[in-house]
C-alpha cells in the first residue's frame, strides 16, 4: 500500500466492518427471527430429558404435539393479524362458537332440542363460515369504524362468547353423540409407539401453506408493509384497508379449522372450552419472534414458539414441579421474549 | 435559452385547489402547470402548502374543490394508486419506504412481478429473482445505489441510501412525471449531486419533473421555471434567468408582490 491516504480509507473501513460478539448475535436474529425460538426449544427439550427421561418417551412427545395442534393452528390467525401490528383476544371465542355452531348442526340424538341434523360436511362448512364471519366483524369494526384492535376484540371476546351461550344453552355435546367426521381431526395414525394425529398433519399443512402465502405473494408482503408503516404501504399504493380486513377474515377461516381441530382433540364441544387459548396463542406468536410492533416476524417461529408453551408445561409438570410454577415459567418466557424482541429491534447496518 | 413563453400545452394543470385542515387553510385557491419536459421547481415558506399542493396531484390528498387537468383531462385521484396508474410518481417527504423489506421488495411495492404461467396466475407466486436482478440493475443505471445488497432490509440503510430507494422507485415507474418532495433533505453534498444529476438526466429523457425544494442554489441549478408558493396559492412563476435567489425569497416571503397578470409564467423549454 504506497498511497497513505488509500491506507486510512482501508483502516476505517476495517472499523467499519468490525462489530462486538453481542452486535453479531443482534444483527443474526434480527435477520433470523426464528432462531431464538428454536434455541429455546432445543435447550427446553434437552433439559427436561435429563431431568425425567419419561419426557422423550415417543407416548409423550404425541400427547405433547396433541396438546400443541389447538394452539399452534390458532397462532396462524394470531401471526397474521400480528404481523399487521394488531391482536386477536376474541380468537378463543370465535373458536368455541365454531366449534358450537359445527357440533349443533350436526347433532342426530333424538333427545336434543336443538335437533338439526345437518350431514356433517354441511354443518363443518356452516362452522367455518360463521367464523369467517366473526372474523369479518372484527375486520370490519377495525377498518371501518378505525377503532384499535385491542378494544374491537376484548368487546367481540364477550360478545361471542355470550352468542354461544345464549344460541346453543351452555350444553355440553359428548362425542358419541357427533357424526364421525367431526371428530377426524383427534384420529390417531401409528407410528410405531408415536400416535400422529390427523389434526396436526392438517396444523402443519396450514403452517406450510401460509408461510409460502406470506412469503411467496403480494398479499403477505403487504401484510408485512402494512404492520411496519400503514402510512408508508398506503403511498406505496396498498390499500391498508382492504389488507387488514382480508387478514381478519382469513384469521376467521384459520380460526374455523382449529375449531373442527379442537372437538376432534377433546373429543367433545363444550361452550366453556379452555379460557386460556386467547393468551396461549398470544404468548406462542411473542415466544416466536413477532413482534407486537408489527411488520416483523414468521410462521415458523410462531409453531416453535406454541411447541415451547407445551413443552415447558409439560416437562415441568414431568419434573414434579407445580402448576403455579409452570404458569410462572411461561410468564417469565414472554417478558424475555418481548425484551429481546426491542433489543433486535435497536439493530444497525 | 430565451424566457419568452413558447406556445406549449400544459401536461398538468391545477386551478383554484382548495384543501383545509379544520380550520387550518393548506390550499386556498393553489393553481399549477406543468408543461412537457420541464423541471418545475416549487419554493415557498414553511406552511406555503408546497406539500399539500403536490399531495393532491400525487393522490394522497383529495383538495375540498379545485381541479386537476392532466393531459387536457380531468382527473380525481383518490388514492396514490390512481395517480400512479396515470403515470404519476412521487417521491413523498417521509419517503414511504417499508423499513423491514427488502430494497427490491419496497421498489416494486404494490405492483410486485408474478411469475409467469401457472404459478403466477393460480398460486400468485412472486417472481422475487426476477424483481431482485432487475431492481439492481435499475439501481445500477441510476448510478444512485451503493448498497451491499439488494435483499438488505431498507432499515439497515443509511438516510442517503433510503433515499436513493425511493427515488429510484419514483424513476423507475414515473411514464408521465415525476415528484419529488425534498429529494435532498436527508442527502450530503455528493449524494445531492448525484439527485440533481438524476433530475437533469429524466428531464434529458423528455420526463417533466416536479422538484420540491428548500435548497435555492439547487432549485437555481435544475429549474426550467420557478413556482412560487405563498399563503395558500401561487404568488408567481419566475426562471432563474429572470429574477435572483433574493428576487425569490422576497416574493416568498411577500416583500415582493407580482403582478396578477404575471403570476403564471408559460413554457420556457421546448418539448424535444
Amino acid at each position: 500500500m504506497s498511497d497513505p491516504a488509500g491506507g486510512t480509507i482501508d483502516l476505517a473501513e476495517e472499523f467499519l466492518g468490525r462489530r462486538t460478539p453481542m452486535q453479531r448475535i443482534q444483527v443474526t436474529l434480527h435477520r433470523y427471527p426464528y432462531l431464538s425460538p428454536l434455541i429455546v426449544l432445543i435447550v427446553a427439550l434437552v433439559i427436561f430429558a435429563l431431568i425425567n427421561p419419561k419426557f422423550i418417551l415417543p407416548g409423550n412427545l404425541s400427547f405433547i404435539t396433541q396438546q400443541t395442534v389447538v394452539i399452534g393452528t390458532l397462532a396462524i390467525a394470531q401471526t397474521l393479524i400480528i404481523l399487521t401490528a394488531g391482536i386477536d383476544l376474541s380468537i378463543g371465542a370465535i373458536m368455541v362458537f365454531g366449534q358450537m355452531v359445527m357440533a349443533n348442526l350436526a347433532l342426530t340424538a333424538a333427545s336434543n332440542a336443538t335437533n338439526f341434523g345437518l350431514p356433517p360436511w354441511l354443518a363443518i362448512t356452516i362452522g367455518i363460515c360463521a367464523s369467517i364471519l366473526a372474523g369479518a366483524i372484527n375486520g370490519f369494526l377495525i377498518v371501518k369504524l378505525s377503532l384499535p384492535p385491542f378494544i374491537v376484540t376484548l368487546g367481540t371476546l364477550s360478545v361471542f362468547t355470550a352468542l354461544t351461550l345464549i344460541l346453543f344453552k351452555a350444553r355440553t355435546i359428548q362425542g358419541p353423540e357427533m357424526p364421525d367426521l367431526l371428530k377426524v381431526m383427534g384420529v390417531a395414525i401409528k407410528i410405531g409407539s408415536f400416535q400422529l394425529m390427523v389434526g396436526v398433519i392438517v396444523m402443519l399443512v396450514l403452517f406450510a401453506v401460509f408461510t409460502y402465502v406470506l412469503r411467496m405473494t403480494s398479499w403477505g408482503t403487504h401484510i408485512y408493509a402494512v404492520g411496519d408503516d400503514p402510512q408508508a404501504a398506503e403511498l406505496s399504493g396498498i390499500s391498508t384497508k382492504r389488507v387488514l380486513f382480508s387478514v381478519y377474515v382469513v384469521a376467521g377461516f384459520i380460526t374455523g379449522i382449529g375449531a373442527w381441530i379442537y372437538i376432534g382433540r377433546t373429543g367433545a364441544a363444550s361452550p366453556n372450552a379452555d379460557p386460556s387459548i386467547n393468551l396461549d396463542t398470544i404468548t406462542a406468536v411473542v415466544i416466536g419472534g413477532t413482534s407486537l410492533f408489527g411488520g416483523r416476524g414468521t410462521l415458523i417461529g410462531s409453531l416453535l414458539g406454541a411447541f415451547i408453551v407445551v413443552v415447558v408445561e409439560n416437562g415441568l409438570a414431568l419434573a414434579g414441579l407445580d402448576q403455579a410454577y409452570r404458569v410462572l415459567a411461561i410468564g417469565i418466557l414472554v417478558i424475555a421474549a418481548v425484551a429481546l424482541d426491542q433489543w433486535i429491534r435497536k439493530v444497525r447496518a | 435559452m430565451s424566457t419568452q413563453a413558447l406556445a406549449l400545452e400544459p401536461l398538468l394543470t391545477c386551478r383554484g385547489l382548495v384543501k383545509s385542515f379544520g380550520r387550518v387553510i393548506g390550499l386556498n385557491g393553489a393553481d399549477l402547470d406543468l408543461y412537457p419536459g420541464e423541471v418545475l421547481a416549487v419554493v415557498g415558506d414553511n406552511g406555503a402548502g408546497k406539500s399539500t399542493l403536490i399531495k393532491c396531484v400525487a393522490g394522497a390528498l383529495i383538495p375540498d374543490t379545485g381541479d386537476i387537468t392532466l393531459n387536457g383531462e380531468r382527473r380525481e385521484f383518490k388514492r396514490t394508486q390512481d395517480a400512479r396508474l396515470q403515470g404519476i410518481e412521487t417521491v413523498f417527504q417521509t419517503l414511504a419506504v417499508s423499513p423491514a423489506l427488502d430494497i427490491a421488495s419496497n421498489l416494486y411495492l404494490g405492483r410486485e412481478l408474478r411469475k409467469p404461467g401457472v404459478i403466477g396466475k393460480v398460486f400468485r407466486m412472486l417472481d422475487k429473482k426476477r424483481m431482485r436482478t432487475e431492481a439492481s440493475q435499475h439501481l445500477q443505471d441510476l448510478g444512485i445505489g451503493t448498497v451491499q445488497s439488494i435483499t438488505q432490509t431498507v432499515e439497515t440503510l443509511s438516510g442517503g441510501q433510503r433515499q436513493a430507494v425511493a427515488v429510484a422507485r419514483a424513476a423507475v415507474f414515473g411514464s408521465k412525471l415525476i415528484i419529488l418532495d425534498e429529494p435532498t433533505a436527508a442527502l450530503g453534498v455528493r449524494e445531492s449531486a448525484r439527485v440533481l444529476q438524476l433530475i437533469k438526466d429524466l428531464r434529458d429523457r423528455g420526463m417533466p419533473v416536479v422538484l420540491i425544494s428548500h435548497n435555492m442554489p439547487q432549485v437555481f441549478e435544475v429549474a426550467d421555471r420557478i413556482h412560487v408558493q405563498r399563503l395558500g396559492r401561487r404568488a408567481a412563476v419566475v426562471t432563474p434567468q429572470t429574477h435572483t435567489m433574493n428576487d425569490v425569497v422576497a416574493i416568498m416571503t411577500g416583500a415582493m408582490t407580482v403582478d396578477e397578470k404575471d403570476q403564471a409564467l408559460g413554457p420556457v423549454r421546448s418539448a424535444n
